[in-house]
């Protein structure tokens, strides 16, 4: 164990080169007048950071083990969610865990009866669905996809544009949504797919900006800027969450006979959303153990031998990309209606970075970890008032460190496998 | 006389994207992979132009060419050590992992750049002065400004200077050797890894030289200028042939050209649209690019 002398003194000369023209001088606008303010303690301090940092390294690195291994041991936080949480040896929730926990969930919104803990989790909901969404594509097939609100979108605006024109109920927009989704998915990821999965990643990013710059300039079908407003609110089996209803529908206290709340709507979008949760937790358990969901793995792991297993890899990334897109549809046109109100701004490309720092943080192909994950980011994003202005670099920082340091996520997939039980080097003897 | 103009506007975009779309397809030549933070490269590279002129200008200097020169030394210096950092930090620990982790790792650098930036100078643009006004007169229709030569030119020098590094130095052979085996090129003694290192820093390089020729051009900087150029230059790449440094350069002006006509014929908010429509085009048809070599996959 020595002192990295050398080293330290290089990298904060290097330090010093990178932050004295960028953060250290501020410039200031006052009129037409230009000048510049020096911010010598930024600079001094982040070399002195960078010079400590290097010096001490090794040492760092071993106490960082150390406490790990302490953290480990006494937390233990991987063993419990292996046991208490996660089914042993796969990625689902323990049945005795995912019914305790669906029992919270039913009673939660009655228990807090606050309209902005509800609504937190309505978001958590929303961002779930299109985590585990992306998760096919990212964790399952092995693509990235960096334009995936553009999906968000598409779902958004096909309800937002259909009812705004045609009066189109928000229960068959919901499945239209995602088919017009995965369609746009279909037909972006067919000439991508055939190469490389490089291209898969500008491709979409670049898709996702055209979207946006789309949305913005159509303005006769998509509002411009300004976006759709107005939008109706989903009702239940002609029951109605307002408080007077305008064209023959029921509103829901007239028709239970109780006293108008406007809490209503957010018991129901509540609701609404963790139905939708479910489901796509369901379908998703389902396809991933169907001969679909092994190839796209197998396409993962091994595109040459999954061809020569006669897998078509064409079209079983295409699958994905549908998939993954038809529930990104879905969670946007939910997400209209709950907004009743949508523009371009909200499908920028940040929040594609977001969901797809939620898929890296809980662990490509984990669900368990991605559902923490998204938990976590969203409260993160939305609910944390101090750290507004940092959140992005946050969010950055989480998808290079987690990279280096656990790029299979914070709780890492069970793979399916099967162990052959006879023991050859025994049977050899 | 409109059809020159967008000649003259082809020639200005296409240098800016040739300059940026080398380091894409260097990068991507030798490791494989996009490095999504190069836009961001180019972005701070302005941001250290402006800095550097704004304290030109308070110390009062006046002659226009030490201006320039220290501009573009500075942004030079500064990108080049960014680069080497990018890579050592974001790219090196992962080299040999599956390609979503590199690529995930990188989209991360190029947002952490950008939120840096903004962070440390403020979300708005900035005006940056004219530093080179007047231009050529022909007709009352028709004029080149000295900044529409003043990009190609600088282009075309730090071009040659490229040519020459990556054709006749020693280290420019190494890199080429790198690009075509990097196996190979390491049993033959060439260390590959500073290699690596050489080719972020001459394609940072290249980048912040096409940051501060964009700054004085438009006259603005701002934290996300370099997210969309950094795609429609990775387009460029993918259009010459990603891998093919004369590719990029081609690729570059093409794009360019198709740009600026597409903003005067078509309208100039669905330029964007274009690039894009051309890259999708360029991946159904001639994948490999213009003067790409299409890609054989060995077992």
């Amino acid at each position: 164990m020595s002192f990295n002398l050398k080293d330290a003194i290089i990298s904060s000369i290097l330090t010093f080169v990178l932050l004295s023209f960028t953060i250290g001088g501020l410039i200031e606008v006052d009129g037409i007048n230009v000048s510049i303010g020096a911010r010598p303690s930024y600079v001094v301090f982040g070399c002195l950071a960078v010079f400590m940092v290097q010096l001490f390294r090794e040492q760092s690195i071993y106490v960082i083990k150390l406490i790990g291994r302490g953290i480990k041991r006494t937390i233990k936080a991987e063993q419990i969610v292996e046991h208490a949480v996660q089914l042993k040896g796969s990625d689902r929730f323990h049945p005795i865990f995912s019914a305790v926990l669906l029992l919270v969930l039913l009673i939660y919104p009655f228990i807090v009866n606050d309209k902005l803990l509800i609504g937190m989790f309505v978001d958590i909901y929303i961002y779930i669905l299109l985590a585990l969404g992306l998760n096919i594509v990212v964790g399952y097939a092995g693509l990235l996809n960096l334009g995936y609100i553009a999906f968000y979108a598409i779902g958004a605006y096909t309800y937002g544009v259909l009812n705004h024109f045609y009066d189109l109920s928000f229960w068959l927009a919901l499945p239209l949504a995602g088919v017009v989704a995965s369609a746009f998915g279909l037909i972006l990821g067919f000439p991508v797919l055939r190469l490389r999965g490089d291209y898969l990643a500008i491709v979409t990013l670049g898709f996702g900006q055209v979207l946006v710059l789309l949305l913005k300039n159509l303005g006769p079908i998509t509002g411009g800027p300004d976006g759709i407003g107005s939008i109706d609110r989903p009702s239940l089996f002609g029951i109605e969450f307002v408080r007077r209803s305008k064209d023959g529908g029921i509103p829901f206290h007239e028709f239970f006979g109780v006293e108008y709340s406007s809490m209503a709507k957010d018991f129901f979008f509540y609701f609404l959303a963790l139905a939708l949760v479910i489901f796509t937790i369901f379908v998703i358990n389902r396809l991933i153990k169907m001969p679909i969901g092994r190839s796209w793995e197998a396409l993962r792991e091994d595109e040459t031998a999954c061809k020569s297993l006669g897998i078509n890899p064409t079209s079983v990334k295409l699958s994905a990309f549908a998939i993954s897109s038809f529930f990104a549809g879905i969670a946007g046109c939910f997400f209209a209606a709950k907004q009743r109100h949508i523009s371009p701004e909200s499908f920028e490309f940040i929040e594609s970075v977001i969901v797809l720092s939620i898929v890296v943080l809980g662990g490509m192909g984990s669900r368990v970890g991605i559902i923490l994950a998204a938990v976590f980011v969203t409260v993160l994003k939305d609910y944390s008032q101090d750290l507004q202005q940092y959140r992005m670099l946050i969010f950055s920082l989480i998808l290079i460190v987690m990279m280096i340091w656990r790029p299979r996520g914070l709780f890492p997939a069970k793979r399916s496998k099967i162990t052959i039980e006879e023991n050859i080097s025994e049977a050899n003897k | 006389m409109q059809f020159l103009e967008q000649v003259l506007n082809g020639i200005t975009l296409g240098s800016i994207y040739a300059l940026i779309a080398i380091g894409y397809t260097m990068v991507y030549g030798v490791i494989g992979m996009i490095n999504f933070a190069h836009g961001e490269v180019y972005m701070v590279g302005a941001f250290v132009g402006l800095i550097v002129m704004t304290i030109l200008s308070s110390l009062g200097a006046t002659l226009i060419p030490v201006y320039l020169i220290a501009m573009f030394l500075a942004a030079i210096l500064v990108t080049s050590v960014l680069g080497w950092s990018i890579e050592r930090i974001a790219y090196r620990p992962l080299r040999g992992k599956h390609r979503l982790i590199p690529l995930i790792s990188a989209i991360g650098m190029s947002f952490f750049l950008q939120n840096f930036m903004q962070l440390s100078q403020g979300p708005r643009p900035f005006a940056v002065k004219q530093l080179i006004t007047g231009s050529f007169v022909f007709s009352d229709t028709f004029s080149i400004s000295y900044m529409q030569l003043l990009i190609p030119a600088t282009t075309l020098v730090f071009m040659i200077v490229f040519t020459y590094f990556i054709s006749k130095t020693k280290l420019g052979i190494a890199c080429r050797a790198t690009e075509q085996d990097r196996r190979m090129a390491n049993l033959l003694g060439i260390n590959t890894d500073s290699i690596i290192s050489v080719i972020f820093v001459v394609g940072a390089a290249l980048a912040a030289v096409a940051g501060v020729l964009v700054s004085l051009y438009y006259g603005t900087v701002r934290d996300t200028m370099g997210f969309v150029i950094g795609i429609k230059a990775f387009t460029a790449a993918v259009l010459g042939g990603i891998g093919s440094i004369p590719g990029a350069v081609l690729g570059g002006f093409v794009l360019g050209f198709s740009e600026s006509f597409a903003s005067a014929y078509i309208g100039g908010d669905y330029k964007d649209v274009v690039s894009f429509g051309l890259l999708m085009l360029i991946l159904l048809v001639l994948p490999s690019g213009l003067l790409g070599k299409a890609e054989i996959q060995k077992v």
